[in-house]
């Protein structure tokens, strides 16, 4: 990418058909990955990648052993071939030496890169294999090679990656319904008459295969991340399989835009800030995911916290009608906000619990709070199942009577107007055991919505 | 109709079968086998877990295995299934091989056996059961989505078709499981503790479905825990403890002495057994 002048005191970059080339390959490469990387993180076997991008080595030197050359063909052939046995001796050591698959997984790819490192040393040593190609790829000098495919003038890294990804998509698309059903239920699969094993390795050896070709173009460590980062992602932003390997193809280009325009943009590699990108990407959903976000989920726990509060609040101050009712409201001093962040014990919550009360019109706020009409029969409903329960426990289970308010202040907010009905059939109306009046059905119970 | 012997020593070859005749029971009609099971062995790890299973089970019935932890009753219905190799003997189903009699089997696996954080709907999950009719490379389409829904209703769980497998409760993704078999239309089925871990309205919808079952002349077998449902629940129990122990008609084989042979020491089982067997003993016993 050249920079234009600096004439508004930053440098543009201008895109040039170089930098097409070389995002047109990247995104390739991410592309088929991100979509083999799904059915891996569903079935575990991310790890797979990462075992295969190292195993290939000696798979790569036999092929040079054997043929004496560096061409694409016997090196895609030999890397498959041992990415494969990986998967296969993986699942073999897994099953028969009773090893958990990661460990089994772990020896396999460390002992086949040894032999590769033995193979290369012996018989391949006159083959220039730079350490940092194999860890972060040739991502920069793609666009510069070039064969003339029908009088284009294309990198042949784009030509490889492109065929790599149109067979991933091919192979999806026509065996969908069959891996799906072998990463879901292989046991079901059998049962039906599928080759799981056929399935398995079909798609072991696709892996393989992308693996080693994206490999050459980004190197080891990001085939890794294109592998596990889109697919993890997706995972977290959809409950659907399809539409997980549409949202993880979408982040993988993306990301690969993105990474490229950035790691112009701050002069470093390529290769590194796509990975960069890709983490960041799967931070940020893993934070902000609508359902299983870290964000979502405490906002739903605060939810659920102010609500309880606010029942809370309600219940008090239903009992302190009551005790006003009887002793007059001399003898009672009423209630105020301060009163009750003071009385529940988390002010911060009950703040907000106080504004949700007078918002939906159950409460009025000023000096001292006081109960609407409307919020006198949430209240009541939320006493009635408080009393109610009491005398369950009490009747059924024979609890003492200083032991039945703490369980029943917990279950009071989950039980429903048609579990009250229950209740009251069973333990009748009356009184609560300790002798206070269990109030009568209200017009309108505030539980009875679920929130 | 042949059962294997009800004896406690039938897995041993020495002694020769006995052949009886089913007493009048729920279904009256001398039911032909569905699974033949002949001196099956099975090993994991060189370590055997059946041993010379020899056993016959009739169709139109509803047939429970029973036995301790580690007996092989999951691993029965797996030998049975394909699922895990047999050391030695053969399988029958329907007098044909596994290969040939596929279409007339579904299989319920159990719960745990599958990730249920796994990105499907309940309806993708019970579509699944179709996959064997459809074959290689079909997709599903209307008729087998109308036919997942309306195996999805007839467990009562059309409203919740939509949603993620994960967002169900244990009862409600075990009759997901059920709805998956049913749409298979098959006439044996293979239910892997079918009752475990499920509310009180799931399992009286899961009886009522297997008795549906059996009126249509389907047979069901099932990996079964709870000794005290067993009579009322089924007409045939396998008890098995790596070796077959007994076979047969409930109320025939169902008996303290066999329980003792299958159960070993275990003495609170046997006491809900004994319990269960002089429920269903009793004269004017629920059946």
């Amino acid at each position: 990418m050249n920079l234009a002048p600096a004439t508004l005191g930053f440098t543009l970059p201008v895109f040039t058909a170089d930098d097409a080339w070389t995002v047109a390959t990247v995104a390739c490469c991410a592309t088929a990955c991100a979509l083999l990387g799904c059915f891996l993180v569903l079935r575990r076997l991310s790890l797979l990648g990462d075992a295969i991008s190292h195993a290939i080595l000696p798979g790569l030197a036999a092929a040079f052993i054997i043929t004496s050359s560096r061409g694409a063909i016997p090196m895609l052939v030999g890397a498959t071939v041992v990415g494969l046995i990986t998967a296969v001796f993986s699942s073999a050591i897994h099953r028969w030496g009773r090893i958990p698959e990661d460990a089994a997984m772990g020896v396999v790819f460390t002992s086949l890169f040894a032999v590769g490192v033995i193979l290369i040393t012996w018989g391949a040593r006159d083959v220039d294999l730079d350490p940092g190609c194999v860890l972060y790829g040739v991502l920069e000098t793609i666009a510069l090679h070039r064969v003339d495919v029908v009088g284009f003038s294309i990198p042949p890294a784009f030509v490889s990656l492109a065929v790599v990804l149109a067979v991933v998509v091919l192979v999806l698309t026509v065996a969908f319904k069959e891996l799906k059903i072998v990463s879901f239920d292989a046991g079901l699969a059998a049962s039906l008459g599928f080759s799981v094993a056929l399935i398995h390795y079909t798609f072991m050896g696709l892996v393989a295969a992308t693996t080693v070709v994206s490999f050459e173009a980004v190197g080891s460590i990001l085939v890794i991340v294109m592998l596990i980062a889109p697919a993890a992602s997706a995972h977290l932003l959809t409950d659907r399989l399809s539409r997980m390997l549409w949202i993880s193809a979408l982040i993988a280009i993306g990301a690969c835009v993105a990474g490229y325009l950035l790691a112009v943009w701050v002069d470093t590699s390529v290769a590194g800030m796509i990975s960069v990108v890709l983490f960041g990407v799967f931070i940020l959903t893993s934070l902000l995911a609508p359902r299983y976000g870290v964000i979502s989920k405490l906002a739903h726990r605060v939810r659920l916290a102010v609500r309880i509060l606010g029942e809370d609040v309600l219940g008090m101050l239903y009992r302190w009608h009551e005790r006003a009712a009887l002793s007059g409201t001399a003898a009672v001093p009423p209630l105020s906000p301060a009163d009750l962040r003071r009385g529940l014990q988390r002010p911060f919550l009950t703040r907000l619990a106080l504004a949700s009360l007078s918002r939906q019109g159950l409460i009025e706020r000023a000096a001292t709070v006081s109960l609407t009409p409307r919020g006198m029969d949430a209240a009541r409903g939320i006493v009635r199942s408080h009393r109610l329960w009491e005398s369950f426990l009490a009747k059924h289970l024979g609890l003492p009577l200083d032991h039945l308010h703490e369980p029943s202040h917990r279950v009071e907010h989950f039980i429903t107007a048609e579990l009250q009905s229950v209740l009251s059939r069973e333990v009748g109306e009356g009184r609560d055991p300790h002798g206070s009046a269990i109030p009568g059905p209200g017009t309108a119970s505030q539980q009875s919505q679920p929130s | 109709m042949t059962i294997a012997e009800p004896n406690t020593s039938s897995a041993d070859p020495a002694v020769p079968r006995a052949t009886q005749h089913h007493p009048p029971g729920p279904p009256t009609a001398p039911a032909p086998v569905a699974v033949e099971v002949h001196d099956v062995t099975v090993a994991y790890h060189r370590k055997p877990v059946l041993w010379d299973v020899d056993v016959q089970i009739p169709s139109s019935r509803l047939v429970a295995i029973v036995g301790p932890n580690g007996a092989g009753k999951s691993t029965l219905l797996k030998a049975i299934l394909g699922l895990v190799p047999l050391a030695s003997g053969t399988v029958e189903i329907f007098g044909r091989s596994l290969r040939r009699a596929r279409s007339l089997i579904a299989y319920v696996p159990q719960r745990e056996s599958v990730d249920w954080d796994f990105p499907v709907s309940a309806l993708d999950v019970v579509l699944m059961g179709r996959y064997g009719r459809l074959g290689w490379f079909r997709r599903p389409g209307r008729k087998d989505r109308d036919a997942a829904m309306a195996a999805l209703e007839k467990v009562g769980m059309k409203d919740l078709a939509h949603r993620q497998i994960s967002q169900l409760s244990g009862g409600q993704q075990q009759r997901v499981f059920l709805a998956r078999a049913l749409v298979q239309e098959a006439r044996l089925y293979f239910m892997d503790e079918p009752f475990a871990g499920v509310d009180a309205a799931t399992e009286k919808a899961i009886v009522d479905l297997l008795r549906e079952i059996r009126r249509s002349g389907g047979t069901v077998v099932a990996v079964h825990h709870d000794l005290q449902t067993v009579p009322e629940y089924f007409d045939h129990v396998l008890m098995l403890n790596m070796r077959l122990v007994a076979a047969g008609p409930t109320e025939e084989v169902f008996t303290t002495p066999n329980l003792h042979t299958t159960y070993g020491g275990r003495l609170t089982l046997l006491d809900q057994a004994a319990e269960a067997v002089r429920r269903s003993t009793a004269p004017g016993a629920p059946r």
